[in-house]
């Protein structure tokens, strides 16, 4: 029985990836198991320079979820190539560099710099505002997201996975735009946008008065979304969206993911990506799969 | 590190809204330092709550918390036998130093400074509360000097005037404090003003507990620290 999965040019020894801004850059987490054993660790999201991000509070508890916005706090791409990859390369566990940028030049900068690191895959965020374009998220408009793909790709050494924003009307228009820009793969769903009010305070929680929504809440949006995606690209998947146990984990490989990450559950159990990986594993040995290709997009609709 | 799944030998209000519960925690107890906190599961909540750890004795793990919001309130419904998850214990705690130590909790900072003033020799105990049905622990300090806001018990006004008769009375090694942020801004100012180190203990709505989220920092000069990691302790 084989979990390895391909995503471009890369073979992940599983289809368990942790989740960007959940995991850090592994150290953490590492008091609890050997990080190795996951399929790749999804580092926290990077910047061209360091960012100290938003004021507190950063975080609001939702039903079955939780928003955040941490405002992507992180030491800038040199300083992690420099400093976290090295320790993470020690321990032989492949890495996937998660990069947001204000411009489309500041992800290609981005992306010339990681190549001459030992990064195994990139995500490209592309939540973010475009300063360019008045603040509106790449990710909204499937024009934007073939020209900034396609301008990335050609600087890109390691396989592109582009992670697409859920707060659109056509995810499968959008997905198809990527694919058409030269993505290796798709990542989805990044987190939804909410709110949550104090009714003490009549002020939302968060200091940014928004932020993204993960968790258990959002299962059901990012399966379909998945699902709809892997209808419309030949490109691998990682599907991701409030995974909290292997059964989750099936819910999103029979819609039609190759690989899936686990991260905000991991608030909830530390141990969450490793109980995930062992369960799939028990899945596919009990019912006779000799891989994950087996059961991946074997969603029979009504 | 792991998740730990504790027998509740003890959950009983004991102030208004206040709970204390005590659970059998053997390897928690063995490892815990004072200032640290353990990150609490809460029935029909999504996510953990940090709790400071109070005491320990023996293999029991003591922990104070008000029963405020819908987590806390579902926890203090918890019954002995039953059991509740944990992690922990987590954080920089506090490092109890020798000389003149002034131990200052304000309300439900009063919590983690127990266990730190059984690590201290002959402490001074200061400790303020809004009023006299949210005074606790005055009998498990070794005479702590009480406080609060209305005078319904004890000596009228905050604890930071206990705090300046004691520097008024001669040399303070280290102030230790924790409670509200208003209290501690306070306590900060006189202990610079003074030349006196101090460790502070600091809370933050918390996700992961354990520094890898970056949801819980807080701005010390001029940088974010992780209130989980870096803290909750921090010294000036």
């Amino acid at each position: 029985m084989d979990l390895s999965v391909k995503i471009g040019s890369v073979t992940l020894k599983n289809p368990v990836v942790t989740g960007s801004g959940t995991f850090g850059f592994g150290q953490e987490y590492n008091e609890y198991y050997d990080i190795s054993r996951l399929g790749a660790i999804g580092a926290k999201g990077l910047t061209l320079e360091e960012r100290q991000g938003n004021p507190p509070h950063r975080i609001a508890e939702t039903p079955s979820g939780m928003l955040n916005s941490v405002g992507l706090q992180n030491p800038g791409v040199k300083s992690f190539i420099k400093n976290d990859l090295v320790k993470l390369k020690k321990q032989n566990v492949s890495v996937i560099a998660n990069i947001s940028g204000n411009t489309i030049e500041e992800y290609c900068e981005m992306v010339k710099i990681l190549a001459n690191s030992d990064v195994d895959i990139i995500e490209m965020n592309i939540s973010c505002p475009n300063v360019k374009q008045g603040g509106v998220a790449f990710g909204t408009d499937e024009k934007v997201i073939y020209e900034i793909t396609s301008r990335v790709k050609e600087h890109c050494k390691q396989p592109l996975v582009v992670k697409l924003s859920p707060n659109v009307t056509d995810i499968a228009k959008m997905a198809v735009s990527a694919e058409k820009g030269g993505a290796d793969g798709i990542s989805l769903i990044n987190t939804l946008l909410g709110m949550v009010i104090d009714i003490k305070t009549k002020r939302p929680v968060l200091a940014n008065n928004v932020g993204g929504l993960s968790g258990p809440c959002v299962k059901p949006v990012a399966v379909r979304m998945v699902w709809q995606v892997a209808n419309a690209v030949k490109i691998p998947i990682i599907g991701m969206g409030g995974i909290m146990t292997w059964e989750d984990a099936l819910e999103f490989f029979l819609a039609g993911a190759t690989a899936i990450s686990v991260g905000t559950a991991c608030f909830v159990d530390p141990m969450a990506p490793i109980k995930v990986l062992d369960g799939i594993e028990k899945y596919l040995i009990e019912n006779n799969y000799n891989n994950i290709e087996e059961i991946r997009g074997k969603l029979v609709l009504n | 590190m792991q998740e730990h799944i504790l027998k509740i030998l003890k959950n009983e209000e004991i102030a208004k809204e206040i709970f204390d519960m005590v659970v059998y925690a053997p390897e928690i107890a063995k490892t815990a330092a004072p200032g640290q906190f353990v990150h609490v599961s809460c029935p029909d909540v999504f996510l953990r709550r940090p709790i400071s750890i109070c005491d320990i004795n023996d293999d029991n793990l003591r922990i104070i918390y008000r029963a405020e919001g819908k987590g806390t309130k579902n926890l203090s419904s918890l019954k002995p036998g039953e059991t509740v998850s944990m992690l922990g214990p987590l954080g920089h705690g506090f490092a109890p130093k020798k000389g003149n130590c002034v131990v200052i909790g304000g309300g439900l900072g009063v919590f983690p400074l127990l266990y730190l003033s059984k690590h201290l020799d002959n402490p001074t105990v200061i400790l303020g509360f809004c009023s006299k049905d949210l005074v606790c622990l005055e009998n498990d300090f070794i005479n702590p000097r009480i406080f609060t806001d209305d005078g319904s018990c004890g000596e009228i006004g905050f604890a930071t005037k206990g705090l300046t008769d004691e520097i008024n009375k001669g040399k303070v090694d280290m102030i230790y404090a924790c409670g509200p942020t208003p209290m501690l801004d306070a306590i900060e100012k006189i202990a610079k003003d003074n030349k006196i180190s101090y460790q502070v203990s600091l809370e933050e709505r918390m996700g992961c507990g354990v520094g890898a989220c970056l949801v819980c920092n807080c701005m010390r000069e001029g940088k974010y620290k992780r209130v989980c990691a870096d803290g909750p302790v921090f010294e000036g």
